[in-house]
């Protein structure tokens, strides 16, 4: 295994950190006590942060109708720049893990209908203001107003009241019971600014906001009132627009910028014999979809599906498009690293002859036409080309329609019979079950409808027994692996990288940029 | 001389607004709009329907062209869909770096080109002609990102001389943000070299053929200087008007660049806005485009109006 030799000398060399050791190691799927065994012998310093410099962070996603507004953000760039600047209620950790932020704790009610937040004293915006229960209140609702433009209106609506039950104290109750409360509002939308503001870069952050060019480049520096003493190490950091994959990775090793996301898998094979740069990889929960409408011909024919389910040449598809860069996915949408992954159900594999026999039985024999177009992901036209290689070969005509990038969500997504499309990581399953899967998701792509999956699904919410919880989980996500019009070929690798100098990176399997709190968890040694 | 410049002017400004309502019907018959785009996959409809209600997008196209033609006449640009910021913020900073980049590079390369186009001219057919036209051919068959690419690796990454980002900031000084620049502006002038160059030689042997040449040579005066005084200035016409499309081109046509080495120019702007169905970006930037071209070309017809003693004089 290239990728474990690798890490070993990585950790011998110092390049990489303990607990960045274990976690990779665990998403390569070693064991732990493998991994226990290689850290033990490994002459390991204790890693102490080092406070000071400037951090240069160079980050796609950028646009120059960008906004600090948390509502508005739906790439990297302002992902990682709202996180230098507001904190949500919980935070999800490197293992997704809940763990508190702006509240030191919560509790939930028998049936999970009803969770009180409390908040965590003397806290401070960089205004000066201190926070309170009705600034938490404000910000959740900023979402769920009815005009609300936010992305995270849908991750709120099951919400019936938000209210401070006391100065330092959230209630927050639901219409049904959902155990995954505290994990939702740990989502990077709904950072807490001070109530009656616009949300204009005013939070509790470990960084004060200094200029932003839209598009171009912010500049933040420490907040000395910043709550915790365990982020937030450099003094001063700069964020650059770096659009282009090339550009990112040119800067990156002419020391142009520490840190950069989304490394082209072409490229890791160069970076990682320069001994100035680090890959930080993880196998992780984003995955690529193709998915098929249940509600159309000749998809809405369940044997029909199931013959393309083992007509796509999966291992292939890793290997050309994410150049092994990723997993082989199995047609359900929860990750191994998922404490509800159910790691009992078969793996499809291209198999002709299955696909035959379902082509017949479902007793279809026309074309079927997959609207594609590198704007779902990238590497989505190589992939349509693979599979329209490999379904030839269990007799079924795929034709590609190739179509532009620009209008793309608009025109085709969620409108044409057969697409493709991506997924970030969700960091539960319920989520991700949730946004896609029901049969009133305002995004189940695949029109897939099944009254006793979306039943189950909000049982499983409620219940907090976790060995009943994981029965359930693995209930649904065989239903979407056997009967669902989601194919599901791969989860990709989250890749970033960083200067070696930079210490205290651990990359999380859900969000890029370690949950894109990367700026208050690193330091620069000199 | 007169009339002759206000009829350009008028022309100019015609086609200016011929071209505003062109931008304006092509951002209509983009597929979605503001508010599909800012969402993305994310859209819902009733997400959709709200961004739409604020942003007034459910007036009818002509009346949101005429409220918007009427502000810019005003001097307001009104503000940008995506982020509700005034546009002439966004753009004052944009503009200006993209004129800093583009005056940089030509006043490296109007000179160079001329000059060398000058040399080739006097050495025609010579060896020096002929290294300077494969050079510069070579350099305008290559695409920009590959120059600049080849650039970066070279004196970047490898030799470490100049910086690979140009993300210049309003706070550096002078010095600093020429040196952030080298490399794009290099760039750039190795993509309108060859243009400028060949035009000048071609232009000045094209006058070579003239019997006021041939006198001149009768005359025995020397090659350099039978171009440089006879022949040049009779072939300023042309060379004037392949400069000014050259000098539109570096304001306008810098995009690839700009991505390539992360510059906060104009270009970029623009692209985010049609990406993001931000119409009032969109025809600012397509405006301000129309006029640097409208404009340039005015200033050469003028130019050359000035150099040709026949039109200079009233008839």
């Amino acid at each position: 295994m290239a990728e474990w030799d690798y890490l070993k000398t990585a950790l011998a060399a110092g390049r990489i950190g303990r607990r960045e050791f274990m976690s990779r190691a665990a998403a390569l799927g070693v064991s732990a006590a493998l991994a226990d065994s290689v850290l033990a012998g490994a002459a390991f310093a204790a890693e102490t942060p080092k406070k000071g410099g400037h951090l240069i962070l160079g980050l796609n996603g950028a646009a120059s109708g960008d906004s600090l507004d948390p509502a508005t953000y739906t790439a990297t760039f302002a992902q990682v720049l709202g996180q230098q600047l507001y904190n949500t209620l919980t935070e999800v950790d490197e293992k997704v893990k809940v763990q508190p932020a702006l509240a030191e704790s919560w509790e939930g009610k028998p049936g999970a209908k009803e969770w009180i937040f409390k908040l965590r004293k003397g806290v401070t915006f960089h205004n000066g203001k201190t926070l309170t229960a009705a600034d938490v209140v404000y910000s959740l609702n900023h979402h769920r107003a009815k005009d609300s433009k936010s992305a995270a209106k849908a991750l709120l609506a099951s919400i019936s009241e938000i209210k401070a039950s006391a100065p330092d104290e959230v209630t927050i109750t639901l219409e049904s019971g959902n155990a995954d409360m505290p994990y939702i509002v740990a989502d990077y939308h709904l950072g807490i600014g001070p109530e009656g503001t616009k949300f204009d870069g005013v939070g509790t952050g470990c960084y004060i906001l200094e200029s932003f060019e839209p598009g171009v480049r912010a500049r933040t520096k420490i907040n000395p009132n910043k709550w915790r003493s365990d982020r937030g190490f450099v003094e001063s950091v700069e964020t650059l627009a770096i659009n282009d994959t090339t550009a990112r990775v040119n800067a990156l090793i002419s020391g142009s910028a520490h840190l950069i996301n989304r490394v082209d898998p072409k490229t890791v094979g160069l970076l990682k014999n320069n001994k100035k740069v680090v890959v930080h990889e993880i196998a992780g929960a984003a995955h690529y979809t193709f998915p098929m409408r249940c509600d159309m011909a000749p998809f809405d024919n369940k044997d029909f599906r199931l013959a393309m389910k083992y007509a796509i040449d999966r291992e292939a598809i890793v290997k050309t498009v994410l150049l092994g860069h990723g997993k082989v996915g199995n047609d359900q949408p929860i990750a191994t690293f998922d404490p509800y992954y159910a790691a009992d159900i078969p793996q499809y594999k291209f198999d002709p002859d299955k696909a035959k026999f379902h082509l017949k039985k479902s007793g279809f024999s026309g074309q079927v036409v997959l609207t594609v177009s590198d704007g779902a992901f990238t590497g989505a036209v190589d992939a349509a080309q693979l599979f329209q290689a490999s379904a030839g070969k269990a007799g079924i005509t795929l034709l590609i329609d190739r179509v532009p990038a620009d209008g793309y969500w608009d025109n085709v997504w969620l409108k044409k019979p057969f697409c493709a499309s991506y997924w970030d990581g969700r960091p539960t399953a319920d989520q991700m079950l949730t946004v896609v899967y029901k049969s009133d998701a305002p995004w189940n792509e695949s029109f897939w409808k099944r009254p006793d999956f979306d039943k189950l699904l909000i049982e499983a919410r409620a219940e907090l027994d976790p060995a009943k919880r994981k029965q359930m989980y693995h209930d649904l996500e065989l239903m979407i692996h056997d009967d669902s019009g989601n194919i599901i070929p791969m989860f990709n690798n989250t890749i970033d990288a960083g200067a070696s100098k930079v210490k205290g990176f651990v990359p999380t399997p859900t969000l890029q940029m370690s949950g894109y709190r990367a700026t208050e968890k690193v330091w620069l040694e000199a | 001389m007169l009339p002759l410049v206000a009829q350009r002017v008028a022309l100019g400004l015609l086609t200016l607004l011929a071209v505003s309502v062109l931008v304006f019907a092509g951002t209509e018959i983009l597929p979605g709009d503001v508010a599909t785009a800012i969402l993305g996959q994310s859209a819902t409809p009733e997400a959709v329907e709200a961004i739409r209600r604020s942003l007034g997008l459910e007036e009818p196209a002509a009346l949101r062209y005429w409220h918007w033609l009427a502000g810019f006449l005003h001097g307001d640009l009104g503000n940008s869909l995506a982020n509700g910021r005034p546009i002439i913020e966004q753009l004052d900073f944009r503009l200006k770096n993209t004129l800093f980049l583009a005056s940089a590079a030509a006043s490296v390369a109007v000179p160079l080109s001329v000059g060398l186009g000058i040399l080739a001219a006097i050495n025609q057919n010579g060896s020096f002609d002929r290294i300077v036209n494969i050079v510069s051919l070579s350099a305008i068959s290559l695409p920009e990102f590959f120059i600049g690419y080849v650039l970066i690796l070279l004196l970047a990454v490898k030799l470490d001389w100049f910086p690979s980002l140009s993300a210049i900031s309003p706070e550096m000084s002078f010095g600093e943000r020429l040196y952030d620049i080298a490399l794009p502006a290099a760039t750039l002038t190795l993509v309108v070299l060859a243009h400028m160059m060949r035009m000048t030689r071609a232009a000045i042997i094209g006058v070579m053929s003239h019997p006021f040449i041939e006198m001149a040579f009768l005359k025995g005066l020397p090659r350099w200087r039978i171009i440089v005084q006879h022949a040049l200035p009779n072939a300023l016409a042309p060379i004037i008007n392949v400069v000014a499309i050259n000098l539109a081109y570096l304001v306008v046509g810098v995009i690839v660049v700009e991505v390539v080495f992360v510059y906060p120019g104009i270009g970029q702007l623009m692209v985010d806005a049609v990406s993001k169905r931000d119409v009032p970006v969109v025809q600012a930037c397509g405006l301000i485009f129309a006029g640097t071209y409208v404009g340039l070309n005015l200033l050469a017809d003028i130019l050359a109006i000035l150099s040709n003693p026949l039109l200079r004089v009233p008839k």
